[in-house]
């Protein structure tokens, strides 16, 4: 009787256990689903603002134009219809607010009551105008047609150099700026933290004696525990001005200040990943070097160094790992303007930092939200990439003993 | 005069007393078998004539310990110099993560050899010296790992001797070899002899008696008997001696 309570008992534990797997496994997945079928959602959506819509005369025979063509229009770089196959005639643009150089308040009505159909008209008698207003001032009779946008692309997404998610009348969803401001930032803190993690972890591991070692080893970590928020507030009030002055800059908001911050952050990794692998460098190796008359030094760079190579790559990955995802307090320093950068000193803005900053602001289900959405599967495709080369180098790292 | 020396030899880890005044000394181109129990300070002594104690924090030494009539631990000793001087040969085998050929060249290369044709020379003779050549000259930039165990300690033998020591300290050489394997390396420091002072720590009464010259007998970190190894197993003059090499204790 005691054992059957005793085998009903550890069935009861395994199936908890199995049970607790299974539910991890499946919040997971269901975490990737739900962010790929929002982020996908974004390439079925035209990029016009919500809510507006653009008109031109019906004479005009452009039917279809691109985000990029609207805003080029819009800011006045392209001003003839011929640039966007049209007739030979310059653009004329429309917005709302110009209606009162057309026509008098009193013809609008009191409440705008006949805004629509004055619309109608000016753009019926207009052959060149490109007119962007709210749907709602569409009549059901409109002179003219509509223009067509062509749905975001993956390609015009991915290389697009230009960031207006909210910009009037179409937006713009080029995220090439901020990937390149996630790759900035992230290549520059795993070039401050790489040597310098290297160098402390030779040192915790091969000539620190065992006193400063135990007092080093819980300072790092302890680094580890400090909320990014918190590197976040030290970075601007401390790095940023610095770098202001510094390098004379109008702004101290730049790439360098994240990746300085972002290279401290990743630093307690690198360190304890390369110190831990260091250490299983075997005695006997090390003294096999020593007995040959190898110095201290070269027993480091010569046998220590190399026995834990991969264990060095896996610390650099997941630092890069750890720079690329985070996100407080790379938003507070780095200035978050979504421009390519071209130096270490321009301000960036990161793929965290902009999910973050944005996504309280996009209405839910809009094209902006699901842009966020698109961006958080490109961070989520940058990480797992991250996390299968480390994969690949440990496993490469145990065929190797 | 002693190829190697010691003369009152204290050793201490923190309070613990390892090593209580060993004097005793070796002859050139003959081996000396350290045996004894576990724990009975043989390797730590040996390790005072390459100074490796020094890695181990708290380590005290009183006495003197003489290579070639020099007092190895007075100030103006390089210890990376007199390592080039006295080769060891570790319990397991423990070659680098590099290839075969970089194992062996790895001594020169450290000590600043840069000829290149010099240094292929050192390892071919060294591997030859240590038996090893036949099977590995084939594959010489292959992983040292990919050597058998046997291999890979004939293989360190090999890196000890390209830096052309006098002095062969050998740590339990082959306890972590089968029979054959073992086999070979007692030839080998049969052959060495002839140009080395050999020590050899063993755990193996029948190695001890077949390869060495001398015997010395350690227990509880006293030097109990030292004589020619025939006297030692067939006559030894010490009770502790006797029960030890006859197989009643240790």
């Amino acid at each position: 009787m005691k054992r059957y309570f005793h085998n009903f008992g550890e069935r009861l534990i395994e199936g908890i256990l199995a049970l607790s797997g299974a539910v991890t496994s499946l919040t997971v997945l269901l975490i990737v689903v739900f962010l790929f079928k929002e982020g996908l959602g974004l390439f079925s959506q035209h990029p016009v603002s919500e809510g507006g819509v653009i008109v031109v005369n019906n004479q005009n025979p452009v039917k279809e134009l691109s985000a990029k063509q609207i805003k080029e229009i819009y800011d006045q770089n392209i001003t003839n219809w011929k640039e966007v196959g049209g007739k030979n005639q310059p653009i004329k643009i429309f917005r709302l607010e110009d209606i009162t150089d057309y026509y008098p308040e009193e013809q609008l009505g009191a409440n705008f009551e006949y805004l629509p159909q004055r619309l109608s008209e000016l753009v019926s008698k207009q052959p060149e105008i490109i007119a962007y207003f709210p749907e709602q001032y569409l009549s059901k009779n409109f002179q003219g047609h509509p223009i067509e946008l062509e749905n975001i692309t993956l390609g015009s997404f991915l290389g697009g150099k230009e960031w207006y998610p909210t910009i009037q009348p179409a937006v713009q969803m080029g995220v090439l700026p901020l990937i390149l401001g996630t790759l900035w930032v992230s290549f520059g803190a795993i070039l401050i933290a790489l040597p310098l993690g290297l160098a402390a972890a030779i040192y915790t591991a091969e000539i620190a004696d065992n006193k400063v070692r135990n007092t080093l080893k819980p300072v790092i970590e302890l680094l580890a525990g400090i909320p990014s928020v918190v590197y976040g507030f030290f970075g601007l009030v401390v790095l940023v001005p610095l770098i202001q002055k510094v390098f004379g800059l109008p702004v101290g908001e730049t790439a360098l200040a994240g990746s300085i911050i972002l290279g401290i952050m990743a630093l307690p990794t690198i360190i304890s990943v390369t110190d831990d692998a260091m250490r299983t460098t075997p005695r006997a190796m090390k003294e096999a070097s020593l007995a040959l008359g190898a110095t201290k030094w070269q027993t480091i760079y010569k046998v220590v160094i190399p026995y834990s190579i991969s264990g060095i790559s896996t610390a650099a990955i997941l630092g890069i790992g750890r720079a690329i995802g985070e996100t407080m307090a790379v938003l507070m320093v780095t200035g978050n303007a979504s421009v390519i950068p071209h130096t270490f000193l321009e301000p960036v803005r990161t793929i965290p930092a902009t999910i973050a900053a944005e996504l309280g602001e996009a209405p839910q289900g809009g094209i902006h939200f699901q842009a966020l959405f698109a961006l958080g599967c490109i961070l989520f495709l940058m990480t797992l990439i991250i996390n299968v080369s480390v994969d690949m180098v440990s496993a490469k790292k145990k065929a190797n003993r | 005069m002693y190829s190697l020396e010691s003369k009152d030899l204290h050793l201490y880890y923190g309070d613990f007393h390892a090593l209580k005044g060993i004097t005793m000394g070796m002859k050139k181109n003959e081996v000396t078998a350290f045996i004894g129990p576990s724990g009975c300070g043989k390797s730590t002594y040996l390790r005072c004539f390459n100074r490796m104690n020094d890695l181990i924090d708290n380590v005290r030494i009183d006495g003197e310990v003489l290579v070639d009539g020099v007092d190895i631990y007075q100030k103006s000793i390089l210890v990376d110099d007199l390592r080039t001087h006295v080769g060891m040969v570790f319990q397991k085998p423990n070659p680098f993560p590099k290839s075969i050929f970089e194992n062996v060249a790895y001594g020169l290369r450290v000590n600043g050899t840069k000829d290149k044709n010099l240094i292929a020379e050192r390892v071919e003779t060294s591997l030859k010296q240590a038996a090893l050549w036949d099977e590995v000259k084939d594959k010489l930039k292959k992983s040292a790992f990919e050597l058998s165990g046997g291999q890979q300690q004939r293989l360190c033998i090999a890196r000890a001797l390209a830096i052309e020591p006098s002095v062969l300290l050998m740590d339990e050489p082959a306890s972590a070899l089968d029979p054959i394997s073992t086999a070979k390396i007692e030839e080998l420091i049969y052959q060495l002899k002839e140009n080395y002072t050999i020590i050899i720590v063993t755990h193996n009464m029948q190695q001890a008696g077949r390869v060495s010259d001398n015997t010395a007998f350690f227990y509880m970190g006293e030097l109990v008997e030292y004589g020619k190894t025939k006297n030692i197993f067939t006559s030894p003059k010490d009770t502790r001696t006797q029960n030890y090499v006859t197989g009643r204790f240790g």
